[in-house]
């Protein structure tokens, strides 16, 4: 083991220039995967933020006794897609009215009779915020006898759907070419280090040394490249963030997480990239 | 040790490299496989250290048989074998010590026993004082001491030379030569391909002569034949 560090160190030492050129790379490649990510992450939590305002409100009959409303509460509350579902009486509705419509304060005062009903508003558990979760428990509330209607912005909620399902089909496609396009290129650098050591490779190979001996060292340097490679991005990617913030929009950043994913990603193409190159430089020799 | 049986071989580009070339190296000889340019010197030490197949006939080498023999066996082959070419083949960024131990890292040779297995090589190639001189702080001379070195460490029962005085002047070449006399003596086989004839004629060895890849001369077989021709 102390054996491939220091062979893997020395491919380091030997060759500093290309394997700076080659962190670069993996850098800059993981940066674009990394910035990509960073407006995914961002858009996400904008949808997701919007997808939290989706409310299903269920207006009651006049005249509703409090303990049917307090037990109905209960009862969805118990929903599983719910997340809580809140009792506005009649008052608190007029109360509401008068403090948001500022510009029909004068109408609202001078009613005799509260002309609003009393309702239930529902909202949904993440993950339930679609039209179809939403379809099924305003169907559900219509079954409650003192409920006279569900409102909740069906075509809204529709096209927040889409919007989402666009959103993650774009991301997809998008980062898996982004992540493409860094592999190819992570892979060309790797193969130049391969080729720049195939003199020493040969020489390896005279001497008796097995595919597996010669493919260690360049496994890790691969790895510990990939790795460098994605700190770096990382780096940059925050960089890019502050930037970002100071100047446009209140962004957010990659969680630890996903930070950890991008550097493991690195490693893991650098791993596997060296593979392939050492694998494919050793079957043609 | 060395037996190849009606070899012949094809490159894919290019003609017959190789046509039905038979002759059986024992143990502890030392033997010139001479011939002109392109004649097939370098192919046949190429086969013998599994760097080309066969196409067809049979190649032995140290109980291995290389017409079977797979990639991975390959290592276990050229462990048992020295190897040494006209350009050296020496690692440009190590040290003459570190060449040598090389050779031995890369098999399961013990770590400990390393640095006195490769001083003890390298004092018997008179290099003891140049241990920690790059390649191209030495001469050619020297750097071919280096790499026979190399091929002597792992103690091989054969020593393959692929034209090694080839870039060398008179002085070195004799030098070398001797070098590879004096390992002989002690007991390892060594092939030599060369086509410097005075070297040939000074020394009372076995000489095989390729001629177009066919196999014209082998002093071993002819000088007996001519033996019992004359009465
Ligand atoms: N890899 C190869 N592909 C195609 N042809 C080859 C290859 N290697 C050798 N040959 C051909 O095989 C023939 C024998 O070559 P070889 O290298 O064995 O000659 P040689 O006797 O060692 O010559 P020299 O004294 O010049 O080193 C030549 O005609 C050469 O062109
Ligand atoms: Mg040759």
């Amino acid at each position: 083991m102390r054996l491939v560090l220091r062979e893997a160190l020395l491919i380091f030492r030997r060759a500093p220039l290309l394997s700076a050129l080659s962190v670069t790379t993996i850098a800059f490649s993981l940066f674009a995967v990394g910035l990509f990510g960073l407006v995914a992450v961002n858009l996400q939590q904008a949808l997701r933020q919007v997808a939290e305002r989706v409310e299903i409100v269920a207006y009651l009959l006049p005249g509703t006794p409090i303990e049917s409303i307090t037990l109905a509460q209960k009862d969805i509350e118990a929903f599983p897609e719910v997340a809580s579902a809140t009792y506005v009486s009649e008052d608190r509705a007029l109360a509401r009215a008068r403090a948001e419509l500022v510009e029909f304060r004068d109408v609202l005062q001078e009613l005799e009779r509260n002309p609003l009903p009393g309702s239930i508003e529902v909202k949904l558990k993440a993950g339930f915020r679609d039209a179809e979760h939403v379809n099924e428990v305003a169907d559900r509330l219509r079954g409650f006898g003192f409920v006279d209607d569900v409102r909740f912005g069906r075509d809204w909620v529709e096209k927040l759907d889409r919007l989402q399902q666009i959103a993650a089909a774009v991301g997809l496609v998008v980062g898996a070419a982004f992540a493409a396009v860094a592999v190819i290129i992570i892979g060309t650098t790797i193969r130049m280090a391969v080729l720049q050591r195939s003199r020493e490779i040969a020489i390896m190979r005279l001497v008796g040394a097995t595919d597996g001996f010669i493919r260690r060292p360049f496994l890790l340097q691969g790895a510990i490249k990939g790795m460098l490679g994605g700190l770096v991005a990382i780096g940059l990617s925050y960089g890019a963030y502050v930037l970002i913030n100071r100047w446009l929009i209140q962004a957010a950043f990659f969680t630890r997480e996903q930070a950890g994913t991008v550097v493991i990603f690195g490693t893991l193409i650098g791993l596997f990239g060296s593979a392939a190159s050492v694998g494919r430089h050793l079957r043609r020799v | 040790m060395i037996k190849l049986t009606n070899v012949f071989k094809a490159f894919p580009k290019g003609g017959l490299a190789l046509k039905d070339v038979s002759f059986h190296i024992a143990k502890g000889e030392f033997v010139f496989l001479t011939g002109h340019s392109g004649a097939g010197k370098s192919t046949v030490l190429k086969l013998v250290y599994a760097d080309e197949p066969p196409t067809s006939g049979e190649v032995r080498v140290s109980g291995f048989n290389l017409s079977e023999l797979r990639r991975k066996d390959i290592p276990m082959l050229r462990r048992r074998l020295g190897i040494v070419f006209q350009d050296f083949r020496l690692l440009e960024d190590r040290t003459a010590e570190e060449n040598v131990a090389f050779a031995l890292e890369v098999t399961a040779a013990r770590r400990a026993t390393i640095p006195a297995r490769v001083m003890r090589v390298l004092t018997q190639v008179g290099l003891a004082a140049k241990a920690q001189a790059y390649p191209r702080e030495l001469s050619g001379g020297e750097q071919q001491r280096v790499a026979i070195a190399r091929a002597l460490v792992n103690e091989p029962t054969v020593l393959l030379a692929d034209e090694p005085t080839g870039n060398l002047d008179e002085r070195a070449t004799r030098g070398v030569f001797q070098l590879l006399r004096d390992i002989n003596a002690s007991g390892t086989a060594v092939v030599m391909a060369t086509h410097d004839l005075d070297l040939v004629r000074q020394a009372p060895y076995r000489v095989i002569e390729l001629q177009e890849g066919a196999l014209v001369y082998d002093s071993a077989v002819d000088e007996l034949r001519d033996q019992a021709a004359s009465p």
